[in-house]
C-alpha cells in the first residue's frame, strides 16, 4: 500500500511537470485546459467505482458473502470523492472559459445527479443496523442507481444541446497525459479502498465479537 | 407447454388484481392518503404562483413542469403509505408468507398506487389549468397518455423503494432522498412533453423521442424491480 502511494505520489510530480512545463497553452483556452488532465480522469475512476459497485452488490445478492458488500460500500465512497473532484474541477473550468459556475453541461450533469443517487446509497446504509439487511438493501439500490445511469447521460443530453468540449479530436500528447494521470489516480482510489475495505473488516469483525460477549 | 405457462401468467394477474383491490378497498374507506395528497398537492400549486408569475406567458409555457413536481411530491405521500400501512397487525409479514411470489405482491401495489396517483393528478388537472390559464383539455387523450405513463415510472420505482424502506426509522425522507434522483429520466422526458402537450401543441415530430425514452425507462425499471423484489421483500 506504502508502496503504491509512493508510484503514484511520483506519478503526479512527473504529471504536474509535464502538464505545466511540457505541454503548449491551448489555442483558445490558454493554460486553463490544463484542469482537463484531472477533470476527465476523476469522472472515468468515479464510474469505474461505481460500475465495480454493481457488480459487487449483484455478487452479494448471488453469493451472501459480507465481503461483497464490504467492497460494494467501500467503492462507492471512493467513488463519491473521485465524483465530487470531478464535479468541482468541471466547475472552476466552466467559470474560467464560460463565465459561469454551473452551466448545466450534459456530462456535469450526469455526474451531480449520480452523485446524488450514491449519496442517497450511503444515507440509506446508515439507517439500517441489521447487516444483512442492509447489505440487501444497499445492493439493490446500487444496481437501480448504476442501471439509471446512461439513461441520466442520454435525457440530459437532448434536453442540453450544448458543447462539452469534444473528446474525440485530442492531439496524441494530450491523450497520453491523460492516460498517464489516469494511472496515478487509479492508484490513489486503490489505496482509498484498501484503507477503507480494511475498516470494513474491522468493524465486521467486531460485530462478531460483540455477539459473541452477548451471547455470554 | 404453452397453457401451463399462460395459466401461470393468469394466476400471476389475478393475484396482483387481488392485492391491488384490496389496497384501494383500504384507502377507500379511510381516503387518508388520497385526502392528503390531494390537498398537499394543490397547496403546491398555489405555493408555485408565488415564486413565478402566473399570468406570464412564458409561465405558461413552462407550466407543464411545475404540474410533474407537484406530481411527485403528491406521489411520495402515497408511496410512503403504500407499504408503511401493512405495518400494523403484522400485515406486511402475513402477505410475504402469503403463496404469492412477490412480485405479483409488488405489481398488485404498484397498480393500486397507479390508480391513486392518477386520480390525485386528474384531480389537480383542472385546478391547474384554471389557475395557469393553459388550454390543457385540447390535447386530452396525449396528455392522458404522458401522465400514465410519467406516473407509472414514478410508481414503479416508488412502489419499490417503499418496500425497501418500510422499516426505517427515517423512512418518509429516504424514501425521496433515493426516488427523486432515479427519476431524473422519466421526470425530465414528463416534463418536456407535458409542457409543449398543455399548450396545446400537438405530440409529433421533437416530441417522439421523449416519449420512446419515457416508455423505455418504463420498461427497464418495471423488469428491474420485478427481479429484485423478491429480494427486498424476504427478510
Amino acid at each position: 500500500m506504502l508502496a503504491m502511494t509512493a508510484i503514484a505520489a511520483l506519478l503526479l510530480v512527473r504529471n504536474l511537470y509535464v502538464m505545466l512545463l511540457v505541454l503548449p497553452d491551448e489555442k483558445h483556452q490558454n493554460a486553463a485546459y490544463r484542469i482537463m488532465f484531472f477533470h476527465v480522469p476523476d469522472a472515468w475512476t468515479a464510474f469505474l467505482c461505481f460500475f465495480l459497485a454493481m457488480i459487487a452488490s449483484v455478487l452479494y445478492l448471488v453469493k451472501n458473502d459480507l465481503r461483497y458488500d464490504g467492497f460494494a460500500a467501500s467503492i462507492t465512497e471512493v467513488g463519491l470523492v473521485f465524483g465530487a473532484a470531478n464535479l468541482v474541477t468541471g466547475m472552476i473550468w466552466g467559470r474560467v472559459i464560460w463565465g459561469v459556475w454551473w452551466a448545466w453541461d450534459v456530462r456535469l450533469t450526469t455526474m451531480l445527479v449520480g452523485w446524488l443517487m450514491y449519496a442517497g446509497y450511503l444515507m440509506l446504509r446508515r439507517a439500517i443496523e441489521e447487516p444483512t439487511e442492509r447489505a440487501k438493501m444497499s445492493a439493490v439500490v446500487s444496481i437501480f442507481a448504476f442501471a439509471d445511469v446512461p439513461i441520466i447521460f442520454f435525457s440530459i443530453r437532448w434536453w442540453r444541446n450544448q458543447q462539452h468540449p469534444p473528446p474525440a479530436d485530442l492531439p496524441p500528447d494530450w491523450w497520453m497525459a491523460l492516460f498517464m494521470n489516469w494511472i496515478p489516480l487509479l492508484l490513489l482510489a486503490g489505496v482509498f479502498l484498501m484503507i477503507r475495505m480494511e475498516q470494513e473488516r474491522i468493524e465486521r469483525q467486531l460485530n462478531g465479537l460483540r455477539r459473541t460477549v452477548h451471547a455470554f | 407447454m404453452a397453457v401451463p405457462a399462460l395459466r401461470g401468467s393468469m394466476s400471476f394477474l389475478r393475484q396482483s388484481l387481488t392485492i391491488a383491490s384490496k389496497d384501494l378497498r383500504s384507502e377507500l374507506r379511510t381516503k387518508e392518503a388520497l385526502n392528503a395528497s390531494v390537498a398537499f398537492a394543490l397547496v403546491i400549486l398555489l405555493l408555485f404562483s408565488f415564486a413565478f408569475e402566473p399570468t406570464e406567458v412564458e409561465t405558461r409555457q413552462i407550466s407543464g413542469g411545475l404540474l410533474w413536481l407537484v406530481f411527485a411530491f403528491a406521489g411520495a405521500l402515497i408511496l410512503n403509505r403504500s407499504f408503511a400501512r401493512e405495518l400494523s397487525n403484522d400485515c406486511l409479514d402475513a402477505l410475504v408468507a402469503a403463496p404469492i411470489s412477490g412480485a405479483a405482491l409488488f405489481l398488485g401495489k404498484a397498480l393500486a398506487n397507479l390508480a391513486l396517483l392518477v386520480t390525485v393528478e386528474l384531480a389537480c388537472l383542472p385546478v391547474f389549468g384554471i389557475f395557469y390559464n393553459v388550454p390543457w383539455t385540447q390535447q386530452f387523450w396525449p396528455l392522458m397518455l404522458v401522465m400514465l405513463l410519467g406516473t407509472w415510472g414514478l410508481t414503479v420505482v416508488g412502489t419499490m423503494f417503499s418496500a425497501l424502506t418500510v422499516n426505517l426509522r427515517l423512512r418518509e425522507l429516504m424514501l425521496p432522498m433515493l426516488v427523486y434522483p432515479i427519476m431524473v429520466p422519466g421526470l425530465l422526458a414528463a416534463v418536456q412533453l407535458t409542457a409543449p402537450l398543455v399548450m396545446g401543441q400537438p405530440l409529433a415530430g421533437d416530441l417522439i423521442p421523449w416519449l420512446r425514452l419515457l416508455i423505455a425507462f418504463d420498461v427497464i425499471f418495471t423488469a428491474l424491480a420485478l427481479t429484485l423484489v423478491e429480494t427486498v421483500l424476504v427478510r
